[in-house]
């Protein structure tokens, strides 16, 4: 197990290195640059362009800014966003567990309803049931999420009033953020409804953010689940008499869930490209906007050590996979 | 230890602020968040809504609802004869605000004003690169580093600043957003503590709220300030709700969950204004959308040439297909809203026929010209793409086949402002300060060429006129010099002025006292709420 361990940990630094080289490279291969995006239509002089840009460490060739960038990432500094002047772990920290809450909330939703009806899919094979299902999910896979959104909140915000339209929390209630997540926040304010509301916040963007991965794991589970369904193993536990609920719950399942936790841990990834049009059609202060607006400000350090910041939760949540994996499947340990 | 004091503060403000639930709080769902909360810094409207407009006051200020100065800080003020020196005496017992993290201790003074401007243009000040790689590019762009020769406080209540040449617009920039005064006492606590970054984020000033909290691209929040020396604002708390997105602005100020939002998108401002517990303000934007002819290569060299290119494009057919209608068609480079526009200038009239002959006329025959078509959408140019294809489809009637090009944006406003560039880009402004100098001569005058003169248009004509009027201080005569100027501009064509666009303001009929801004800034001093 150990050794294990350490292999998936020796591909890390490579890949980490990788990953500081492509932020780096990506945000400067954009025509453009952070000084003339503020200064708009205000043409600003050449002298003082330049003169600025030398301020900000932009005049150097680029192979000194990223031995200079390596430098400041090991050092645990990631440097200060070029428009708004903060810290970027700072900003990240902030605006990070919005993101991880919305996240959370979206695949528990999406593997609570998402491996039943898989599984009930596969079980009722080419039944109207199956096709309902299999015909939902194709139908949220393919679901602009833009639009998705909208029209949830016309609906359910608009015409029926049952949800809020965006935010957080209802700007009635204010209170520190000790852990940054919502709902523990609410829950400690003390503030009567305080909890509720930020509950009835989540509802939506959870939804909307919830349509893709619950697709595809239902999709997932149905086909891992009807390939095992054929095993030998599984005709022997049926001839020996065992419940139909127990040949799938235990010996069927257990073993279709493989390929699934694997699909789940790469639903991290789609999930965080969710975030971003998800977050900015709810006003949710997360990560995903962050990124976005600092993509088109051109604002390199944000765009650099945001995309580092993330490629490295989703190793750490891929490594987690790896190792929650070797626990399912002994096998894969050795 | 640190911890636990900043925890029991933020404990004991949560609950005053639990207490005060019933308290009058306007919501204002804003379009963005603010880079920062220091006006020097930057030249955005929405960081300087969150900061210059809510939090500080400047020696002079825009009367609510006019491009007009009127006294703010400063109660009154001379010039001397020459229009290089002015002389400031400022408002007695105006007090700095109260908030958790700073008490003041002194009344506004003129070390604050000093304070102010010289951290602007002194390099040597230390607050002058207080923040990593920043700049006070307004001032800079408005060129106060050459204008200012000194600005120096002659008593505790007297300021004089003194200019390197008379100019005219100069009280129009001391109302200015980067022309806000910051308190020195705060600025030399912060220096003291060696966390000057703190002047960014936690603005303190004299005006008519106080900050109290930023959630990043979340919500802003501010408290009236008690001892606002024009009196105590009439709501109490004011928040922004940071929404991006046109469409769930809308949502949101319909569901009641903002009272204020600012730039529907133009499909919805019909539903809103059939909304009955709204009103929606509207009002021609201070802006100009254009397309700048390279005036210095052939045929755009000839004024008849480019008249006739005016002439073929059916600008109500832009304004139609772009704005749904939402703006007016412009013939003046400066928009109908601001002081001297020349109401008396004709525009090019719409005729292809007539165009066509012109061009052929001055011998220009299979004409073939690039359309730069900027590829964002703008305040004064919601779809530059689309009005490109109507105006490409006019110029193909009278025979002139126009290539549409585009670019990603900053490489648009780098590669537009080359004196060398080929054919007609499209471009427009949005007013800085309600002065027809900053249109006119900081778009067309000679100083220009290369950089923000995108037509690289320089009349001598033109040039002497806006010259003239930038250094005489006399209204009347200010007027009669931009007025001509217009005429020049009209007759010499180096534009096809596009349009004006209206800007709506929907607001909940719950909310009294809201005036909408020319200049394009949302301010909530002087507004009032009912339940």
């Amino acid at each position: 197990m150990l050794r294990f361990l350490a292999g998936r940990f020796a591909v890390l630094i490579p890949t980490f290195l990788g990953v500081a080289l492509v932020a780096f490279a990506f945000i400067r291969l954009l025509p453009g640059d952070p000084v003339m995006l503020m200064s708009g239509e205000r043409v600003m002089s050449d002298e003082r362009h330049a003169e600025i840009m030398k301020s900000l460490g932009y005049d150097k060739p680029l192979s000194i800014q990223f031995v200079d960038y390596l430098g400041d990432i090991v050092t645990g500094d990631l440097g200060n966003s070029v428009v708004t002047k903060r810290p970027i772990l700072d900003d990240f920290f902030k605006l990070f567990p919005a993101t991880l809450e919305l996240s959370i909330c979206a695949i528990f939703l999406a593997v609570f309803l998402g491996i039943p009806a898989g599984v009930l899919a596969a079980v009722r094979r080419g039944s109207w049931i199956d096709q309902s299902l299999m015909g939902t999910a194709l139908v949220g896979y393919s679901m602009p999420i833009f639009w998705w959104g909208l029209l949830l909140i016309i609906l359910f915000s608009g015409i029926l009033q049952w949800t809020p339209v965006s935010g957080r929390i209802s700007l009635m209630y204010y209170f520190p953020a000790h852990t940054g997540f919502m709902l523990i926040d609410s829950l400690l304010s003390g503030q009567p409804g305080a909890f509720k509301s930020a509950l009835s916040h989540l509802i939506l963007p959870t939804i909307v953010l919830c349509t893709i991965p619950l697709a595809v794991i239902a999709r997932q589970t149905r086909s891992a689940m009807l390939e095992v369904l054929g095993e030998d193993y599984v005709r022997t536990a049926r001839s020996k008499g065992l419940s139909p609920r127990r040949v799938i719950g235990v010996h069927a399942l257990r073993n279709a869930l493989i390929p699934v936790v694997t699909t789940i841990g790469l639903q991290v990834g789609v999930l965080l490209a969710g975030a971003i049009l998800t977050e900015t059609i709810f006003s949710w202060p997360g990560i995903g906007k962050w990124m976005v607006d600092a993509v088109f400000k051109r604002d390199y350090p944000v765009v650099q050590g945001g995309l580092l910041l993330i490629a490295g939760i989703i190793m750490i949540v891929n490594l987690a996979v790896d190792l929650l994996y070797g626990l399912i499947n002994p096998r894969i340990r050795h | 230890m640190k911890n636990i004091r900043t925890l029991l503060a933020t404990t004991v403000l949560a609950t005053m602020l639990a207490t005060t639930v019933q308290a009058k709080t306007l919501v204002y769902c804003s379009e963005g968040s603010p880079e920062g909360f220091d006006p020097g810094l930057y030249t955005a409207g929405t960081t300087f809504d969150a900061s210059s407009r809510t939090v500080y006051n400047r020696l002079v200020e825009f009367k609510h609802g006019s491009t007009e100065i009127e006294p703010g800080l400063a109660e009154s003020w001379t010039s001397s004869e020459d229009g290089t020196e002015y002389t400031f005496k400022l408002r007695a017992g105006v007090k700095f605000q109260t908030t958790e993290f700073f008490t003041p201790s002194r009344d506004f003074n003129a070390d604050d004003v000093v304070f102010s401007f010289d951290r602007q243009l002194n390099a040597e000040n230390p607050w002058n690169k207080y923040v990593e790689g920043g700049a006070y590019e307004y001032a800079d762009g408005m060129g106060f580093p050459g204008l200012i020769k000194s600005v120096e406080k002659v008593d505790d209540l007297t300021v004089k600043f003194t200019l390197t040449r008379p100019e005219a617009p100069f009280m129009a920039d001391l109302a200015m957003d980067f022309a806000s005064v910051l308190s020195k006492e705060y600025a030399d606590k912060l220096q003291a503590d060696g966390n000057m970054a703190q002047m960014n984020q936690m603005p303190l000033g004299t005006g008519p709220f106080a900050f109290v909290a930023y959630q990043p691209d979340a919500v802003i929040r501010y408290k009236a300030h008690d001892g606002y020396w024009n009196g105590k604002e009439n709501i109490d708390d004011l928040v922004f709700a940071i929404t991006t997105d046109a469409s769930v602005r809308v949502q949101k100020l319909k569901a009641g969950e903002c009272h204020v939002t600012v730039y529907p998108n133009a499909a919805d401002v019909d539903g809103l204004k059939a909304d009955e517990s709204l009103t929606v303000e509207q009002q021609e934007g201070l802006n100009v959308a254009y397309l700048a002819y390279n005036t210095t290569q052939a045929p755009f060299d000839k004024p008849e040439v480019r008249k006739a290119l005016n002439m073929a494009v059916n600008k109500q057919a832009i304004i139609d297909a772009v704005f749904q209608g939402a703006a007016s068609v412009a013939k003046n480079p400066i928009p109908p809203t601001m002081w001297s526009y020349n109401d008396a200038v004709e525009d090019d009239k719409y005729d292809p026929e007539a165009a066509k002959k012109m061009l052929e006329d001055a011998g220009v025959t299979g004409l073939k010209m690039k359309l730069w078509a900027m590829p964002v959408s703008r305040p004064y140019m919601l779809n530059a793409r689309r009005a490109a294809e109507v105006m490409q489809a006019d110029y193909a009637k009278v025979g002139v086949e126009a290539e549409i090009v585009t670019y990603e944006w900053a490489e648009y406003l780098k590669l537009s402002k080359d004196k060398a560039r080929d054919g007609a880009v499209m471009l427009g402004w949005t007013g800085d300060n309600g002065d027809p100098d900053n249109f006119l001569d900081t778009l067309l005058g000679c100083d220009a060429v290369g950089g923000n003169n995108r037509a690289q248009w320089c009349n001598e004509e033109f040039d002497k006129l806006v010259k003239a009027a930038k250094t005489t201080s006399d209204m009347a005569e200010r007027t009669r010099l931009y007025e001509e100027a217009q005429v020049v501009f009209k007759r010499e064509a180096p534009w096809n002025t596009l349009d004006h666009s209206l800007v709506f303001v929907p607001v909940s009929k719950k909310v009294s006292g809201f005036v909408q801004d020319p200049l394009g800034y949302h301010r909530f001093d002087g507004v009032d709420i009912s339940e």
